[in-house]
């Protein structure tokens, strides 16, 4: 310990300070970025764990692998890992790893406050993950946390509230800190509009973060004292009403699902122009459409509560406001295929999975239009069919992005090229796998099955089967991901400064692995 | 780690701005809990229909116009109460004043101290339907094995518009005898 205080020191003129300690002291955004990066990995495989056992009690109808109690808390704390431990973190860390050295800043603005954020989130997770050993289990009542249903949870109640505070404090530091690194740390030259697009999505996220995470806090708060301390926000002996917990819920909700997917955005706009050899069609229209998706997702959320019991002015006025979100999201697909059209392509891993994002992140986004269409929603709620398409936007599109980004920028963070043939093995399984996954769900939503219950009616067998083959297939391929970032991390061929041949952008101009502080002195932008 | 960045804003200010908006919106929370119940009043969206005595309230009985007014009761899940309506519908006039009654009987082995929460379908009718007298304004107590009738009496306003034609009164009896003091 007294060496690690020691090395401390000289921590900000020379290396890293050796040993386990460099981690939870460090203040370094390289650093921070790999341990968010890592964290994620680890809750993907710990919440991919949580899907394969879903799948497997799925796979047949009647109850055979599980009881229905635990099946219920593996879908709550599937999507709640996966949500808050695997995506929000990974885009954290490549906000933390990649925000300095695009716009040609040292670190990230508040390294201490960054420090913090990223190690508030292992012992969020861990009060989290415990409850499912306590009396009455983990949360159940599915992610959204419900009232009355999610009041009835056992000794576990305020574990799963507090972790959710925590995270929620995570977020929002990592948020304060991307916008203060953004506004505040840009190299001379680089204005706004030169920013590439990644940067411009996270900026955007991060205003998000900020207006709606206290609103989830406040939800949640609200749950804690209904239980807890007699009063009625939720309660309509009380006066409250359930109903309102939904609506709080979701106008946080809405905007958290942009959260899950802008920087998303942001990463197939730096990786397409890459491996188009073009540059990005439309910047200013994806920096505008980035902005207006943001602003739209705030009055959208009712559009998760069209079977409530509204009036017919509110379904329209929801419905049609969703629907509007399909322009800017329009206008983004556009560009990313026309920044391919004539574009001198080839089909490296990053790219691959890029192309991917745009194609099935699109099916999702045409499910999501079906499902703004209120009177057909009335069929679709909580079926398979809203499974279906949140899959496609969340693993086919978020997490795909992720993926992209990793292999596109691992060589540049690691100084090693990944196995470019095991990538591309990974890419085609995963891709086959996960539709083979996901795509049945739609008809078995279509057909009536109800989400979140263990058992289903026979003639739902075939396609559940289908499913859960999809799923083991894409749940094992994932482990292939897993071992390509550790062999590259642990060497492999080294990469060039520039890696890609068409790759644009002040991060190409450090050397791989980048030097641990980096743009010291700022760099010149034209 | 000190460089030559051009800082327009010190950090701390744009820090201190964003956990302005970060209180802020921790605030507009807990402040769409009134907001929620005063849209729902003035628009009656969530079927809430008034919890206290109405005002004498003389309205001109409509005898050409006939509602049909259907009473519904529910337990809230934990409620060991029997409660039913004591006459399911009713044909009504608008503007006069009726009477009728629920039941419960309290078969729980032990006292019980319930509240019952009304409700109106079509949302957009419970501003029109007036309670003047009703067993939900207070909590009600039942001893271990009282059987009782609940009056209640209520007038539909004659400006009820003109598309609907049936009303339904839920009422929900929750159970608080644990939050009593």
């Amino acid at each position: 310990m007294s060496t690690a205080t020691a090395t401390h020191d000289e921590h900000h003129d020379h290396g890293p300070a050796p040993g386990l300690m460099r981690w939870i002291t460090t203040t370094n955004h390289k650093d921070i970025g790999t341990l968010y990066l890592l964290f994620a990995l680890l809750m993907f495989l710990i919440g991919g764990a949580m899907a394969m056992i879903i799948r497997a009690e799925l796979f047949m109808p009647g109850l055979q692998v599980v009881d229905p109690m635990f099946f219920n808390q593996m879908t709550t704390v599937h999507a709640l890992v996966m949500i808050f431990g695997g995506v929000m973190p990974a885009f954290t860390g490549l906000a933390n790893w990649l925000i300095p050295i695009m716009i040609g800043g040292p670190d990230m603005a508040l390294p201490r406050m960054n420090n913090w954020s990223f190690w508030i989130l292992p012992f969020a997770f861990t009060m989290l993950l415990s409850t499912l050993f306590m009396s009455g289990g983990g949360p159940a009542a599915g992610w959204t946390i419900y009232p009355p249903l999610s009041l009835q949870m056992g000794d576990g109640f305020p574990f799963m509230i507090f972790s959710i505070h925590m995270m929620g404090v995570s977020s929002v530091m990592g948020a304060i800190n991307v916008i203060v690194t953004i506004m505040n740390m840009r190299a001379p030259g680089m204005t706004l509009m030169k920013m590439p697009l990644f940067v411009w999505t996270w900026l955007i996220t991060a205003y998000l973060l900020i207006a709606t995470i206290p609103v989830l806090a406040g939800a949640v708060t609200m749950l804690l004292t209904d239980k807890f301390f007699g009063t009625s926000f939720f309660n309509a002996a009380g006066g409250g009403d359930p109903v309102m917990y939904q609506h709080i819920f979701w106008f946080f909700g809405h905007p958290e699902v942009y959260i899950l997917i802008l920087p998303a955005f942001g990463v197939v706009s730096q990786i397409i122009p890459t491996f188009a050899r073009k540059p990005l069609f439309g910047y200013s229209s994806m920096v505008y459409a980035t902005a207006s998706i943001a602003f739209l997702s705030f009055i959208v959320w009712a559009h998760h509560m069209f079977t409530v019991g509204m009036p017919v002015a509110g379904e329209l006025f929801f419905m049609y406001a969703t629907m509007l979100i399909a322009v800017p999201t329009g206008v983004k697909v556009f560009n990313w295929v026309s920044t391919m059209w004539k574009g001198s392509m080839t089909f490296e891993t990053p790219m691959l999975f890029a192309i991917a994002f745009v194609v099935l992140f699109t099916i999702g986004g045409f499910s999501g239009l079906m499902l703004a269409i209120s009177p057909v929603d009335f069929q679709y709620h909580d079926t398979y069919f809203v499974v279906a398409h949140f899959h496609y936007v969340l693993v086919t599109g978020a997490i795909y992005s992720i993926m992209a980004a990793t292999y596109y920028w691992l060589p540049k963070w690691t100084g090693n090229m990944y196995d470019e043939r095991l990538g591309k093995i990974h890419f085609w399984v995963s891709t086959i796998s996960v539709n083979v996954l996901f795509f049945p769900q739609h008809f078995l939503g279509l057909a009536g099955m109800p989400r979140r219950i263990p058992d289903y009616a026979p003639q739902f067998t075939e396609f559940n089967m289908i499913s859960s083959i999809g799923g083991f297939v894409f749940g094992l391929s994932q482990l292939l991901f897993a071992y390509i970032v550790i062999k590259t991390i642990r060497g492999g061929e080294k990469a060039t400064d520039k890696v890609w041949e068409g790759a644009e952008g002040l991060e190409w101009t450090l050397s791989s692995p980048p030097p641990y502080h980096s743009f010291t002195t700022a760099p010149e932008v034209k | 780690m000190s460089d030559s960045q051009a800082n327009d804003v010190p950090h701390g200010r744009l820090v201190a701005k964003m956990l302005l908006i970060v209180v802020g919106m921790f605030g507009f929370g807990f402040a769409m809990v009134p907001i929620y119940d005063v849209i729902c009043e003035v628009t009656g969206l969530n079927g809430k229909t008034g919890r206290a005595a109405e005002a004498a309230l003389t309205y001109q009985e409509d005898p050409n116009r006939t509602l049909r007014v259907e009473f519904v009761s529910t337990l809230n899940a934990s409620m060991p109460l029997e409660f039913h309506p004591v006459v399911k519908t009713m044909e009504i006039h608008p503007g006069k004043v009726y009477e009728t009654a629920y039941s419960a009987t309290n078969n729980a082995g032990r006292e019980l101290v319930g509240q019952a929460v009304p409700s109106v379908v079509p949302g957009a009718a419970a501003s029109y339907f007036q309670k003047t007298e009703c067993f939900c304004f207070t909590r009600q107590e039942f001893k271990e094995g009282e059987t009782r009738e609940m009056p209640l009496r209520f007038v539909v306003d004659p400006a009820l518009p003109k598309h609907i034609k049936t009303l339904t009164l839920s009422y929900t009896f929750f159970d608080i005898t644990d939050k009593e003091g």
